[in-house]
């Protein structure tokens, strides 16, 4: 039974980094450019969205199964408070860190009409960050850290969400690259 | 009192797109990729069949600029 938790935890973990991959990748590539594959944005858009939400699954399946494994001695708080775990505190304080940034991820888009543009965003940026986070968290914490299986899925993502940095930098990534640039000065934005 | 005209707040819009897409029989897209009502209006129209495809559109608008209003604010 113990052993299945740890398979489990272990399972889930790789299955949300490579979900979480696959989501920045998509929301780095959702900018106003042209999409890849020709897909058409919003199906684009609600591809970010569901597979952000079926990441959030599996990070609590992976979560809650490492709780309950003898062998990682989580307790409650290490859950969401970084930096205290009984081993590898740093390590696992890093995966602490990224379910923390992802649970307000969530929260703030889930609410993101009550909350209006500007907040959601400012938040939404710290996805950037959760992601580096994560794998780090990955690499460095589990059972897994040195196996070929691992560091090769991982280089993998990492390969997915440079490509898609790169597409979202080359010159054809705009759709209209004659536009200006928005800017929105106040009094401006009464006159309209 | 329903809801049937879609308000665009241009101070918001970004032209990303994705309501010409959801609602291509009451947008199109300008030369710079901004939504313009075919029908010409300044809140065009909803009809009661595009309402389910309206609704996603304000949903998914990535500027939350996309809202439904009544007849009232149809100044
Ligand atoms: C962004 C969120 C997270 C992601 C993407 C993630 C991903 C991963 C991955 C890929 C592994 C390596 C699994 C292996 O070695 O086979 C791992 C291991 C581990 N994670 Fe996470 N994790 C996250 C959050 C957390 C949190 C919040 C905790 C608990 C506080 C946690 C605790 C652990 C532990 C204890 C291990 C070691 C498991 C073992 O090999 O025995 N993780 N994680
Ligand atoms: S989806 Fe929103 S931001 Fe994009 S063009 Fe339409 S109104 Fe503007």
């Amino acid at each position: 039974m113990t052993d299945a938790l740890w398979y489990f935890g272990r399972g889930t973990g790789l299955v949300s980094l490579v979900l979480l991959s696959i989501v920045v990748a998509l929301g780095i590539g959702a900018r106003s450019g042209r999409t890849a594959f020709g897909l058409p944005r919003f199906a684009v858009s609600l591809l970010h969205r569901n597979a952000g939400l079926l990441a959030v699954v599996f990070l609590l399946g992976h979560v809650v199964a490492l709780y309950f494994d003898p062998y990682a001695q989580l307790r409650a708080f290490d859950l969401v408070l970084p930096f205290f775990a009984e081993y590898r505190p740093f390590w696992i304080g890093l995966g602490t860190v990224g379910f923390d940034l992802v649970l307000a991820l969530i929260l703030t888009s889930l609410l993101r009409h009550r909350l209006g543009a500007r907040a959601w965003r400012a938040v939404h940026w710290l996805a950037y960050l959760c992601w580096p986070v994560a794998v780090l968290h990955g690499l460095q914490t589990g059972t897994d850290g040195g196996s070929w299986w691992l560091r090769t899925v991982t280089a993998l993502c990492a390969a997915l969400v440079l490509a898609a940095v790169v597409w979202r930098f080359t010159p054809s990534f705009p759709r209209h690259p004659d536009r200006v640039p928005r800017r929105r000065p106040r009094a401006l934005q009464e006159v309209r | 009192m329903s809801e049937n005209r879609l308000h665009i707040d241009w101070t918001a819009c970004d032209g990303r797109g994705l309501c010409a897409e959801l609602l291509p029989e009451i947008l199109v897209e300008d030369d710079w990729g901004y939504p313009l009502a075919r029908s010409g209006e300044v809140r065009p129209v909803v009809p009661a069949a595009l309402r389910k495809n309206a609704e996603r559109a304000v949903d998914q608008c990535p500027a939350l600029a996309l809202r439904l209003v009544g007849e009232i604010l149809n100044r």
